[in-house]
């Protein structure tokens, strides 16, 4: 563990939608600069988590703090302000991409920058250029997103996150919807991001990439973490059966 | 029979000042007003304030449910009985932004709600207010998908002003009553002002194709 202050700070988060209890009540701490892989089988609530932290699913209970900024408590009632403060600190990465159809791959990632953030315009779209040029889409700048493919809208998706300039990203599987073929684009892009030393936390099915790419695992099941701790402990050899169970279907499907 | 080609020719300049006197200011009026009064029922219709969706389920209830002949008659002839008096031409414009306030917002709602909600996610993700993803990111998307549809209510209410007629507002349709009911020549009157809102309302389709084709150029194909 890094001696540091951890970047995100997060106890007893709690989320139910009606009577289905979605997350029992979920710890998670990330230090600056950690990757951290949610796994686990579908339904156990590792996207909730994601959305709680992007202010777009309102928690039942629980803290959520972000260093530097205030400790945000779900168990009073938090006003719209703090959740929208969190919202400023993170940006997602949607599994179905989300462009803006309307608007063209730069339009779609200098409306934060410029409409929100009230940044220069000028500055904005040098920089957006710059990070569509590191995705390979530099050329692309003009393109409308239902002419791009699927691994270039996901790799607009990532650059309309970045410019956000947000001190964590989120990462909703974001490699789920696309063909095989076009995978490895996207993760190479998260790679490198990783390298780059950006904090994120990203939910996947890709086990493989995740034990490449993340520091901390954090396995959930119905609602609870069963097992986290570092990537080659928690897929390598996991100490609980259910973890231990669902990595070994996931690595040999067959 | 015969038609009268001479006077029809005469009578066509006095028609045609009406249309753009009467026919075409009194649509284009009514037409802004009654998207502005659709936008906001269709905001209140898609609200989770069940007061303000109930008083806009109403509104389009009424509206759809009764014909706007009598909602016409009911502003002219019958509001003054109550001490209000209003003149044909205001008269006229109220009951048809209110008639196209009511069919547009069921049209503008379903819109809005055609747009997916990944679409809102998305424009929160990036820091935006409710208003301001709904203003940016949901109506421009909305307003594609809407433009078919508004472009039958904008042609219908093309043809309804000659209702307006009744309550003595000098439209292109008066223009032509006054016209025959002096010259006994009601048949080449009356077919020349169907010929005469045929062509408005071809010009208008034209128009239509154009402006899809406009908003179409970010869609797939």
């Amino acid at each position: 563990m890094s001696p540091s202050k951890p970047l995100l700070d997060v106890t007893g988060l709690q989320k139910s939608f009606g009577e289905n209890t979605v997350l029992s009540s979920i710890d998670l701490r990330v230090n600056p600069g950690q990757v951290t892989a949610l796994i686990g089988p579908s339904g156990s609530g590792k996207t909730t988590v994601l959305r709680c932290l992007n202010g777009l699913e309102q928690p039942d209970a629980g803290t959520v703090a972000f260093d530097g900024g205030p400790q945000v408590n779900f168990d009073s009632r938090t006003s719209r302000q703090q959740r929208e403060s969190l919202r400023t600190r993170s940006a997602m990465v949607f599994q179905g991409y989300n462009l803006f159809p309307h608007m063209t791959v730069l339009q779609n990632v200098i409306e934060g920058p410029v409409q929100v953030q009230r940044r220069p315009k000028a500055e904005v779209i040098a920089e957006a250029e710059q990070l569509l040029a590191r995705v390979g889409l530099a050329e692309k700048r003009d393109q409308y997103p239902h002419e791009l493919s699927g691994g270039q809208q996901q790799r607009v998706g990532i650059v309309r996150a970045l410019a956000l300039r947000p001190s964590l990203l989120l990462f909703d599987e974001p490699t789920s919807a696309l063909d095989p073929e076009l995978v490895a684009d996207v993760l190479t892009v998260i790679k490198e991001l990783a390298e780059e030393g950006w904090t994120m936390v990203l939910v996947t099915h890709e086990l493989t990439f995740a034990r490449e790419v993340a520091d901390q695992v954090v396995f959930m099941d119905g609602g609870v973490v069963v097992e986290q701790g570092p990537a080659s402990e928690v897929l390598r050899a996991p100490r609980e059966e259910r973890t231990r169970r669902f990595v070994h279907r996931l690595l040999n499907p067959f | 029979m015969t038609i009268d080609w001479e006077l029809a020719a005469s009578s066509f300049w006095p028609m045609l000042e009406g249309a753009i006197k009467g026919t075409i200011p009194l649509t284009l009026a009514s037409f802004s007003i009654g998207l502005a009064i659709a936008l906001v029922v269709a905001l209140m219709r898609i609200s989770r304030n069940r007061v303000l969706a109930g008083v806009a389920r109403a509104y389009v209830s009424v509206i759809r449910g009764t014909p706007l002949l009598v909602q016409l008659f009911v502003i002219f002839f019958g509001l003054p009985s109550i001490g209000v008096n209003i003149d044909p031409w205001p008269s006229a414009i109220i009951a048809f932004s209110l008639n196209v306030g009511g069919y547009a917002a069921e049209v503008i709602r379903a819109a809005i709600l055609s747009v997916p909600k990944g679409q809102w996610e998305a424009g929160y993700t990036i820091g935006m207010s409710q208003t301001q993803t709904l203003r940016r990111i949901i109506l421009p998307q909305a307003a594609r998908v809407s433009v078919p549809p508004l472009s039958n209510t904008f042609i219908s209410l093309v043809k309804d002003t000659s209702l307006a007629s009744l309550i003595l507002v000098t439209e292109m349709f008066r223009v032509a009553q006054q016209i025959a009911a002096s010259s006994f020549e009601f048949m080449a009157l009356y077919l020349q002002a169907a010929a005469m809102y045929w062509v408005i309302c071809l010009l208008l389709s034209m128009v239509q194709v154009r402006l899809e084709r406009r908003l179409d150029r970010y869609v797939a194909k």
